[in-house]
């Protein structure tokens, strides 16, 4: 077979595939509902999302289909989903919104993963109507971009609360006299680091404590010796970093290497992730980070045995169950409205409480407000210690060494 | 004290990224954007091995290098040589295999996150080793050693060997070295097989301190390039050197004056070099 031939064959064979693949899908679409979803798969925000949002999507999608499908109007029906990688590039994540909501036509699409993507990309699904529930999204406009987005939905608390989370714990352990007031604080050079690095100073300073060491460092440094040996130098008994998952892991090992003896040892992204505690074992023992849950209700023991089972691997300790939480909140709403009705949808997600892992959910002014903001690592599980109405927060320990 | 022996060990780590880069690029004259890719896959290596079976990164770079040599050496032979040949002037040679790795970067990522997608984090040696009334990690001091083993390997190699001759007599001139009698699309291969082999390497001791994931590669990628750059594209001295210069100053400037300006550091004197030395520190000039 010289080459032409072969081209000629492999082009006649790639058509007849194309086209068998086609039918079947117009066969199917019938008595599918079709979900789309954009997310990282690749690029910097890919370790985070394949460890709190893509795993939820799969499990969420897999147990819909188990039970038979969404419950419709007009009978069950199967979810398919239509996934595509953004790159951890925004412009390709609206493009492939695009591509959803006009060339595959789906009847809805699961948030964006990450702040900067649920808010880049609102326009987009306000836009074409679909109800935007974003979880892994901390900010503090959320007000504004409610007001101007009347579909979107917030689930994680704004930066405030966040920061404000932390500050209660710091205050309540320094009026017992168990730290003192001195605090060394660093963040990541970027937008979320510096955002909340710029509300905690305020915060923190109007509380009575003093900022003894108070730097940034880039997205990516290499060596992050500097950063631990400077700090303890000074004598904060408390060390704060908004930090992202490669920095959280380099700050705590760090930490372990400098044995820096702090009584609170602080770390925000990838605090609550599994791996860290693959990484790390009983040395982390009272580390405190962002999220967290309460591993204890039988709703929350019971998603995490499902998530292991179906996806192979254990969910984070934080916004995974936000996540599904959010796809259950959807998943309620279309089968409460039984068609493809966005609006009607948005309007169901707007007036109803969802009973969801996380307990009951509900939204006032698009936004919920029941989240963890505080965990804390405490004999090998990552137990929330501050959260905004949801019960079962344990008391906050001190660090006691890196062992 | 602090500042120095942490900035050697960090100018060891980036010797460890950019050496495998100035052979490929200077000898084989393939700039590799998939460099960082096959630092990764290194380390994505080290990574399986020690969670699956907890075998030590020091073990697996013993079976990463003949991989990583064979893995390049066929890459080169198969994808890179055609490029070579139908090149006619270096330019274009450039401007080719610039565009085929970067196809093949992408390639790499797609297959190491379908590999595991998140991050690659283990624990190795990460204990406290005091040197001097400083304290290092033992993992960094590690990766600091290999690179000086690996690093005056190399320079031995090239300045003492025959081989090691016809591979500077190449990365001079091609022509030259083909007029006296040297076999130059095999040194070339050796030289990006052992490129690969160096880059991987490392990939698999830096993963037991930094945490990579599939995706990061390209940030190494151009770590590599600016040291190949600053220290002479072609000499392997001038990246070593240029990596442990780079590894103090940003040290220094993130312990006295602000962590956050060690990009800005490092970018200064990549500037300086280009507009006082443009062809590096050891880089002959171009005629």
């Amino acid at each position: 077979m010289n080459k032409r031939k072969f081209l000629a064959r492999a082009t006649a064979g790639l058509t007849t595939l194309a086209a068998a693949s086609l039918l079947s899908f117009t066969a199917l679409a019938a008595d599918t509902i079709k979900i789309g979803t954009v997310a990282p798969k690749t690029g910097p925000l890919a370790g985070g999302s394949l460890v709190s949002q893509w795993p939820n999507v799969d499990l969420w999608v897999h147990e819909v289909n188990e039970r038979g499908g969404l419950k419709m109007k007009e009978g069950q029906k199967k979810i398919e989903l239509i996934a595509y990688d953004d790159k951890t590039n925004p412009t390709e994540h609206i493009k492939a919104v695009q591509r959803l909501a006009t060339q595959d036509k789906v009847d809805f699409i699961i948030a964006p993963y990450g702040t900067g993507f649920n808010i880049a990309a609102a326009p987009i699904y306000s836009k074409y109507g679909y109800p935007q529930i974003a979880v892994t999204s901390v900010t503090d406009q959320i007000g504004e971009l409610t007001e101007r987005f009347p579909s979107l939905f917030f689930t994680l608390g704004d930066t405030t609360s966040f920061v404000a989370g932390l500050k209660d714990v710091l205050v309540k352990l320094k009026d017992s006299g168990e730290i003192n007031n001195k605090i060394a604080m660093v963040n990541v050079a970027d937008a979320f680091g510096i955002e909340l690095a710029d509300v905690a100073r305020p915060l923190l300073q109007e509380a009575g404590f003093e900022l003894v060491y108070d730097k940034s460092y880039p997205l990516g440094t290499p060596d992050l010796s500097p950063i631990i040996k400077g700090a303890k130098a000074t004598e904060a008994d408390s060390f704060i970093a908004w930090s992202y998952p490669p920095d959280t892991f380099g700050l705590t090992e760090q930490a372990v290497i400098e044995n820096y003896d702090v009584k609170v040892f602080y770390t925000a992204v990838a605090t609550a992730f599994p791996a860290y505690a693959g990484k790390f074992g009983s040395k982390i023992e009272n580390v405190l980070g962002a999220g967290g849950v309460n591993p204890d209700t039988d709703e929350m023991k019971a998603y995490r045995a499902r998530h292991e089972e179906v996806t192979g691997k254990a969910p984070d300790y934080w916004a995974s169950a936000n996540t599904y939480a959010s796809l259950q909140i959807l998943e309620a709403a279309i089968e409460g409205v039984g068609e493809v009705d966005r609006e009607a949808v948005t309007n169901y997600i707007k007036s109803n409480t969802f009973d969801t892992i996380m307990g009951p959910i509900n939204f006032d002014d698009q936004n919920s407000n029941r989240f963890w903001t505080v965990g804390q690592w405490q004999e090998g599980v990552f137990r929330g210690v501050v959260s905004s109405n949801i019960e079962g927060a344990v008391d906050v320990k001190l660090k006691d060494g890196w062992n | 004290m602090d500042i120095l022996i942490s900035g050697l060990l960090l100018g060891g780590t980036y010797a460890l990224v950019a050496m495998g880069l100035n052979l490929q690029y200077g000898v084989a004259r393939i700039m590799n954007l998939a460099n960082g890719e096959t630092l990764v896959l290194g380390a994505l290596a080290a990574f399986l091995a020690f969670t699956a079976i907890s075998l030590s990164p020091l073990v697996t770079l013993v079976i990463v290098a003949p991989l990583a040599f064979a893995a390049n050496w066929l890459v080169y032979q198969f994808l890179l040589r055609p490029l070579v040949k139908r090149a006619k002037t270096s330019g274009q040679l450039e401007v080719d295999s610039i565009l085929a790795t970067f196809g093949m970067s992408f390639a790499l990522v797609g297959i190491m996150v379908s590999i595991h997608g998140e991050y690659y984090t283990y624990s190795f040696l990460a204990r406290p080793f005091e040197i001097l009334g400083t304290t290092v990690a033992q993992n960094r001091l590690v990766a600091f050693f290999a690179a000086v083993i690996i690093g005056g390997g190399l320079v031995a190699w090239l300045n003492y060997t025959r081989t090691g001759t016809a591979v500077r007599a190449v990365s001079v001139d091609t022509e030259a070295a083909r007029l006296v009698g040297i076999n130059v699309p095999r040194v070339s291969a050796l030289a990006f097989a052992l490129g690969g082999a160096v880059t991987a390497v490392g990939g698999t001791l830096i993963s037991t301190f930094i945490t990579l994931d599939g995706s990061i590669g390209v940030i190494f990628t151009m770590k590599a390039l600016i040291i190949v750059i600053m220290g002479g594209v072609g000499d392997l001295r001038g990246s070593i050197i240029a990596a442990v210069v780079l590894g103090l100053v940003e040290t220094a400037v993130a312990s006295l004056i602000d962590p956050g300006l060690t990009l800005v550091a490092a970018y200064v004197i990549f500037l300086g070099i280009l507009l006082f030395r443009p062809q590096g520190l050891f880089g002959k000039r171009n005629a």
